[in-house]
Protein backbone atom coordinates (compact mmCIF):
# COMPACT_ATOMS: atom_id res chain seq x y z
CA UNK A 1 0.00 0.00 0.00
CA UNK A 2 2.82 2.34 0.96
CA UNK A 3 4.64 1.51 -2.29
CA UNK A 4 1.48 2.32 -4.25
CA UNK A 5 1.08 5.63 -2.49
CA UNK A 6 4.67 6.69 -3.09
CA UNK A 7 4.46 5.65 -6.75
CA UNK A 8 1.31 7.72 -7.16
CA UNK A 9 2.90 10.64 -5.40
CA UNK A 10 6.06 10.59 -7.52
CA UNK A 11 3.89 10.38 -10.66
CA UNK A 12 1.87 13.40 -9.58
CA UNK A 13 5.03 15.35 -8.88
CA UNK A 14 5.89 14.92 -12.56
CA UNK A 15 2.56 16.40 -13.60
CA UNK A 16 3.48 19.55 -15.50
CA UNK A 17 1.20 22.52 -16.09
CA UNK A 18 1.37 22.22 -19.91
CA UNK A 19 -1.77 20.17 -20.36
CA UNK A 20 -3.86 22.49 -18.19
CA UNK A 21 -2.47 25.59 -19.89
CA UNK A 22 -3.26 24.08 -23.31
CA UNK A 23 -6.89 23.47 -22.31
CA UNK A 24 -7.23 26.97 -20.86
CA UNK A 25 -5.73 28.80 -23.83
CA UNK A 26 -7.76 26.72 -26.28
CA UNK A 27 -11.00 27.54 -24.42
CA UNK A 28 -10.15 31.25 -24.50
CA UNK A 29 -9.43 31.08 -28.22
CA UNK A 30 -12.62 29.05 -28.84
CA UNK A 31 -14.83 31.56 -27.02
CA UNK A 32 -13.16 34.49 -28.78
CA UNK A 33 -13.50 32.79 -32.18
CA UNK A 34 -17.21 32.27 -31.55
CA UNK A 35 -17.81 35.95 -30.82
CA UNK A 36 -15.66 37.13 -33.75
CA UNK A 37 -17.57 34.84 -36.12
CA UNK A 38 -20.87 36.12 -34.69
CA UNK A 39 -19.81 39.74 -35.29
CA UNK A 40 -18.51 38.94 -38.77
CA UNK A 41 -21.78 37.21 -39.65
CA UNK A 42 -23.72 40.18 -38.34
CA UNK A 43 -21.74 42.69 -40.40
CA UNK A 44 -21.28 40.89 -43.71
CA UNK A 45 -24.07 39.21 -45.63
CA UNK A 46 -21.51 37.12 -47.56
CA UNK A 47 -20.07 35.70 -44.32
CA UNK A 48 -23.56 35.35 -42.90
CA UNK A 49 -24.69 33.22 -45.85
CA UNK A 50 -21.53 31.14 -45.75
CA UNK A 51 -22.21 30.34 -42.10
CA UNK A 52 -25.57 28.72 -42.79
CA UNK A 53 -24.62 25.06 -42.24
CA UNK A 54 -28.12 24.02 -41.22
CA UNK A 55 -30.88 26.12 -42.76
CA UNK A 56 -33.48 25.96 -39.94
CA UNK A 57 -30.93 27.31 -37.45
CA UNK A 58 -29.39 29.81 -39.89
CA UNK A 59 -25.93 31.36 -39.43
CA UNK A 60 -25.83 30.35 -35.75
CA UNK A 61 -25.15 26.78 -36.92
CA UNK A 62 -22.00 27.86 -38.77
CA UNK A 63 -20.83 30.26 -36.08
CA UNK A 64 -20.98 27.61 -33.36
CA UNK A 65 -19.78 24.66 -35.43
CA UNK A 66 -16.77 26.59 -36.73
CA UNK A 67 -15.91 27.92 -33.27
CA UNK A 68 -16.13 24.43 -31.77
CA UNK A 69 -13.86 23.09 -34.51
CA UNK A 70 -11.35 25.91 -33.90
CA UNK A 71 -11.46 25.24 -30.15
CA UNK A 72 -10.93 21.48 -30.52
CA UNK A 73 -8.20 21.80 -33.15
CA UNK A 74 -6.28 24.36 -31.10
CA UNK A 75 -6.73 22.27 -27.96
CA UNK A 76 -5.53 19.09 -29.67
CA UNK A 77 -2.54 20.85 -31.16
CA UNK A 78 -1.50 22.58 -27.92
CA UNK A 79 -2.08 19.44 -25.88
CA UNK A 80 0.21 17.52 -28.25
CA UNK A 81 2.94 20.16 -27.90
CA UNK A 82 2.68 21.02 -24.21
CA UNK A 83 1.44 17.79 -22.61
CA UNK A 84 4.67 16.93 -20.86
CA UNK A 85 6.14 20.42 -20.63
CA UNK A 86 6.11 23.15 -18.03
CA UNK A 87 5.06 26.42 -19.63
CA UNK A 88 4.92 30.05 -18.53
CA UNK A 89 1.41 29.64 -17.17
CA UNK A 90 0.94 33.22 -15.93
CA UNK A 91 1.19 34.80 -19.38
CA UNK A 92 -0.79 32.06 -21.09
CA UNK A 93 -3.64 32.28 -18.59
CA UNK A 94 -3.66 36.08 -18.85
CA UNK A 95 -4.03 35.81 -22.64
CA UNK A 96 -6.76 33.15 -22.28
CA UNK A 97 -8.74 35.18 -19.75
CA UNK A 98 -8.36 38.34 -21.85
CA UNK A 99 -9.69 36.50 -24.91
CA UNK A 100 -12.56 35.17 -22.82
CA UNK A 101 -13.41 38.67 -21.54
CA UNK A 102 -13.19 40.13 -25.06
CA UNK A 103 -15.34 37.28 -26.33
CA UNK A 104 -17.97 37.97 -23.68
CA UNK A 105 -17.94 41.65 -24.58
CA UNK A 106 -18.33 40.92 -28.29
CA UNK A 107 -21.44 38.82 -27.72
CA UNK A 108 -23.23 41.81 -26.18
CA UNK A 109 -25.37 43.32 -28.98
CA UNK A 110 -24.84 47.04 -28.09
CA UNK A 111 -21.06 46.46 -28.40
CA UNK A 112 -21.53 44.68 -31.75
CA UNK A 113 -23.54 47.69 -32.96
CA UNK A 114 -20.49 49.91 -32.42
CA UNK A 115 -18.70 48.28 -35.37
CA UNK B 1 -54.14 19.26 -18.79
CA UNK B 2 -52.17 19.21 -22.01
CA UNK B 3 -48.93 20.50 -23.46
CA UNK B 4 -47.70 20.88 -27.02
CA UNK B 5 -44.61 18.99 -28.15
CA UNK B 6 -42.75 22.27 -28.76
CA UNK B 7 -43.59 23.54 -25.29
CA UNK B 8 -42.40 20.23 -23.86
CA UNK B 9 -39.07 20.53 -25.68
CA UNK B 10 -38.71 24.09 -24.41
CA UNK B 11 -39.37 22.81 -20.91
CA UNK B 12 -36.77 20.06 -21.27
CA UNK B 13 -34.22 22.55 -22.65
CA UNK B 14 -34.78 25.33 -20.11
CA UNK B 15 -36.10 23.74 -16.93
CA UNK B 16 -34.47 20.37 -17.44
CA UNK B 17 -30.97 20.90 -18.77
CA UNK B 18 -30.52 24.66 -18.28
CA UNK B 19 -31.95 25.17 -14.80
CA UNK B 20 -30.34 21.99 -13.51
CA UNK B 21 -27.00 23.20 -14.87
CA UNK B 22 -27.39 26.57 -13.13
CA UNK B 23 -28.26 24.84 -9.87
CA UNK B 24 -25.19 22.64 -10.20
CA UNK B 25 -22.91 25.63 -10.90
CA UNK B 26 -23.00 27.10 -7.41
CA UNK B 27 -22.14 23.71 -5.91
CA UNK B 28 -19.29 23.20 -8.37
CA UNK B 29 -17.80 26.64 -7.69
CA UNK B 30 -17.80 26.10 -3.93
CA UNK B 31 -16.47 22.56 -4.16
CA UNK B 32 -13.76 23.47 -6.69
CA UNK B 33 -12.59 26.34 -4.54
CA UNK B 34 -12.66 24.30 -1.37
CA UNK B 35 -11.05 21.26 -2.94
CA UNK B 36 -8.24 23.12 -4.63
CA UNK B 37 -7.37 25.40 -1.72
CA UNK B 38 -8.03 23.23 1.36
CA UNK B 39 -4.83 22.34 3.17
CA UNK B 40 -6.42 19.41 4.97
CA UNK B 41 -5.56 16.38 2.86
CA UNK B 42 -7.79 14.13 4.97
CA UNK B 43 -10.89 16.05 3.80
CA UNK B 44 -10.18 15.35 0.16
CA UNK B 45 -9.88 11.60 -0.12
CA UNK B 46 -10.14 9.73 -3.42
CA UNK B 47 -13.87 9.29 -2.85
CA UNK B 48 -14.51 13.03 -2.78
CA UNK B 49 -12.26 13.60 -5.77
CA UNK B 50 -14.13 10.92 -7.71
CA UNK B 51 -17.47 12.43 -6.70
CA UNK B 52 -16.43 15.87 -7.94
CA UNK B 53 -15.20 14.36 -11.20
CA UNK B 54 -18.58 12.70 -11.80
CA UNK B 55 -20.37 15.91 -10.73
CA UNK B 56 -18.39 17.99 -13.24
CA UNK B 57 -18.83 15.40 -15.99
CA UNK B 58 -22.61 15.51 -15.40
CA UNK B 59 -22.46 19.30 -15.71
CA UNK B 60 -20.63 18.96 -19.03
CA UNK B 61 -23.40 16.70 -20.33
CA UNK B 62 -26.12 19.10 -19.09
CA UNK B 63 -24.43 22.15 -20.63
CA UNK B 64 -23.98 20.52 -24.04
CA UNK B 65 -27.49 19.06 -23.97
CA UNK B 66 -28.88 22.50 -23.18
CA UNK B 67 -27.11 24.40 -26.00
CA UNK B 68 -27.65 21.65 -28.57
CA UNK B 69 -31.39 21.32 -27.91
CA UNK B 70 -31.65 25.11 -27.80
CA UNK B 71 -29.83 25.67 -31.07
CA UNK B 72 -31.03 22.73 -33.14
CA UNK B 73 -34.49 21.92 -31.76
CA UNK B 74 -36.09 25.09 -30.35
CA UNK B 75 -34.32 27.93 -32.17
CA UNK B 76 -35.61 26.82 -35.62
CA UNK B 77 -39.18 27.06 -34.27
CA UNK B 78 -38.40 30.44 -32.74
CA UNK B 79 -37.00 31.97 -35.94
CA UNK B 80 -39.41 30.33 -38.40
CA UNK B 81 -40.69 32.73 -41.05
CA UNK B 82 -44.48 33.12 -41.42
CA UNK B 83 -46.13 32.86 -44.84
CA UNK B 84 -46.36 36.15 -46.75
CA UNK B 85 -49.20 38.32 -45.53
CA UNK B 86 -49.76 36.40 -42.31
CA UNK B 87 -51.14 38.54 -39.49
CA UNK B 88 -51.45 35.81 -36.85
CA UNK B 89 -47.87 35.56 -35.54
CA UNK B 90 -48.31 33.53 -32.36
CA UNK B 91 -46.61 30.55 -34.02
CA UNK B 92 -43.61 32.67 -35.04
CA UNK B 93 -42.07 34.05 -31.82
CA UNK B 94 -39.24 36.08 -33.37
CA UNK B 95 -41.60 37.85 -35.80
CA UNK B 96 -44.13 38.37 -33.03
CA UNK B 97 -41.52 40.13 -30.87
CA UNK B 98 -40.18 42.19 -33.78
CA UNK B 99 -43.68 43.32 -34.75
CA UNK B 100 -43.92 45.77 -31.86
CA UNK B 101 -41.39 48.33 -30.57
CA UNK B 102 -42.53 47.39 -27.06
CA UNK B 103 -41.25 43.84 -27.48
CA UNK B 104 -38.57 43.99 -30.19
CA UNK B 105 -35.79 44.41 -27.60
CA UNK B 106 -36.49 40.91 -26.30
CA UNK B 107 -35.19 39.67 -29.63
CA UNK B 108 -32.65 42.32 -30.69
CA UNK B 109 -30.95 42.40 -27.31
CA UNK B 110 -32.10 39.25 -25.49
CA UNK B 111 -32.05 36.53 -28.10
CA UNK B 112 -29.11 38.03 -30.04
CA UNK B 113 -27.06 37.93 -26.84
CA UNK B 114 -28.36 34.62 -25.51
CA UNK B 115 -27.84 32.60 -28.69
CA UNK B 116 -24.09 33.28 -28.64
CA UNK B 117 -23.15 33.72 -25.00
CA UNK B 118 -24.84 30.45 -24.05
CA UNK B 119 -22.10 28.54 -25.87
CA UNK B 120 -19.46 29.85 -23.48
CA UNK B 121 -20.97 27.66 -20.76
CA UNK B 122 -20.26 24.20 -22.27
CA UNK B 123 -16.84 25.22 -23.59
CA UNK B 124 -15.80 26.57 -20.19
CA UNK B 125 -17.19 23.73 -18.11
CA UNK B 126 -15.62 21.14 -20.43
CA UNK B 127 -12.25 22.78 -19.77
CA UNK B 128 -12.92 22.83 -16.02
CA UNK B 129 -13.91 19.15 -15.96
CA UNK B 130 -10.91 18.17 -18.07
CA UNK B 131 -8.39 20.05 -15.93
CA UNK B 132 -9.91 18.70 -12.73
CA UNK B 133 -9.92 15.14 -14.07
CA UNK B 134 -6.29 15.53 -15.10
CA UNK B 135 -4.92 17.28 -12.02
CA UNK B 136 -7.32 16.50 -9.17
CA UNK B 137 -5.76 17.41 -5.84
CA UNK B 138 -2.61 18.47 -7.71
CA UNK B 139 -4.44 21.73 -8.47
CA UNK B 140 -3.37 22.86 -5.02
CA UNK B 141 0.19 23.00 -6.28
CA UNK B 142 -0.67 24.97 -9.44
CA UNK B 143 -1.98 28.30 -8.20
CA UNK B 144 -2.25 29.96 -11.62
CA UNK B 145 -3.98 26.94 -13.12
CA UNK B 146 -6.42 26.93 -10.22
CA UNK B 147 -7.23 30.63 -10.64
CA UNK B 148 -7.85 30.20 -14.36
CA UNK B 149 -10.06 27.14 -13.81
CA UNK B 150 -12.15 28.98 -11.20
CA UNK B 151 -12.45 31.99 -13.54
CA UNK B 152 -13.72 29.80 -16.38
CA UNK B 153 -16.13 28.06 -14.00
CA UNK B 154 -17.46 31.48 -12.97
CA UNK B 155 -17.82 32.58 -16.61
CA UNK B 156 -19.66 29.36 -17.36
CA UNK B 157 -22.09 30.15 -14.54
CA UNK B 158 -22.57 33.78 -15.63
CA UNK B 159 -23.07 32.94 -19.30
CA UNK B 160 -25.57 30.19 -18.45
CA UNK B 161 -27.33 32.66 -16.15
CA UNK B 162 -27.57 35.30 -18.91
CA UNK B 163 -28.89 32.70 -21.36
CA UNK B 164 -31.34 31.33 -18.81
CA UNK B 165 -32.70 34.75 -17.85
CA UNK B 166 -33.29 35.86 -21.45
CA UNK B 167 -34.70 32.48 -22.42
CA UNK B 168 -37.25 32.59 -19.62
CA UNK B 169 -38.26 36.20 -20.39
CA UNK B 170 -38.51 35.64 -24.15
CA UNK B 171 -40.63 32.55 -23.63
CA UNK B 172 -42.90 34.62 -21.40
CA UNK B 173 -43.56 37.27 -24.07
CA UNK B 174 -43.48 35.01 -27.14
CA UNK B 175 -43.68 31.34 -26.19
CA UNK B 176 -42.68 28.67 -28.64
CA UNK B 177 -45.96 26.97 -29.48
CA UNK B 178 -47.29 24.34 -31.81
CA UNK B 179 -46.62 20.76 -32.72
CA UNK B 180 -48.64 17.82 -31.56
CA UNK B 181 -50.64 18.05 -28.34
CA UNK B 182 -49.77 15.75 -25.49
CA UNK B 183 -52.56 15.00 -23.07
CA UNK B 184 -51.13 14.90 -19.54
CA UNK B 185 -54.32 14.36 -17.57
CA UNK B 186 -58.08 14.71 -17.93
CA UNK B 187 -59.62 17.49 -15.84
CA UNK B 188 -63.04 17.22 -14.25
CA UNK B 189 -65.88 18.69 -16.25
CA UNK B 190 -67.71 21.62 -14.63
Amino acid sequence: MKVQKSAASSESEKLTNGSGAAAILAAGIGCFALSVLAVAGDKSSVIKNSLVFYRPTGPLSGVTTTAILVWLLVWGSLEWRWRSRSVAAGGIHAVALSLLALGLLLTFPPVVDLF
Amino acid sequence: MEITSRALWTLVHGMGFGALYLLACSGALVELYRFSTSSQASDDGPGKERFLRIYLFTMVVLAWASVLTGTYVIYPWYRAAPPAGATELSGFPQRLLMASPATSGWHSLGMEWKEHVAWFAPISITLVAFVFARYGRELKRHRQLRTAVLSFAMVSFVSAGIAGFWGAMINKYAPVQGGSTIQLSHGEER
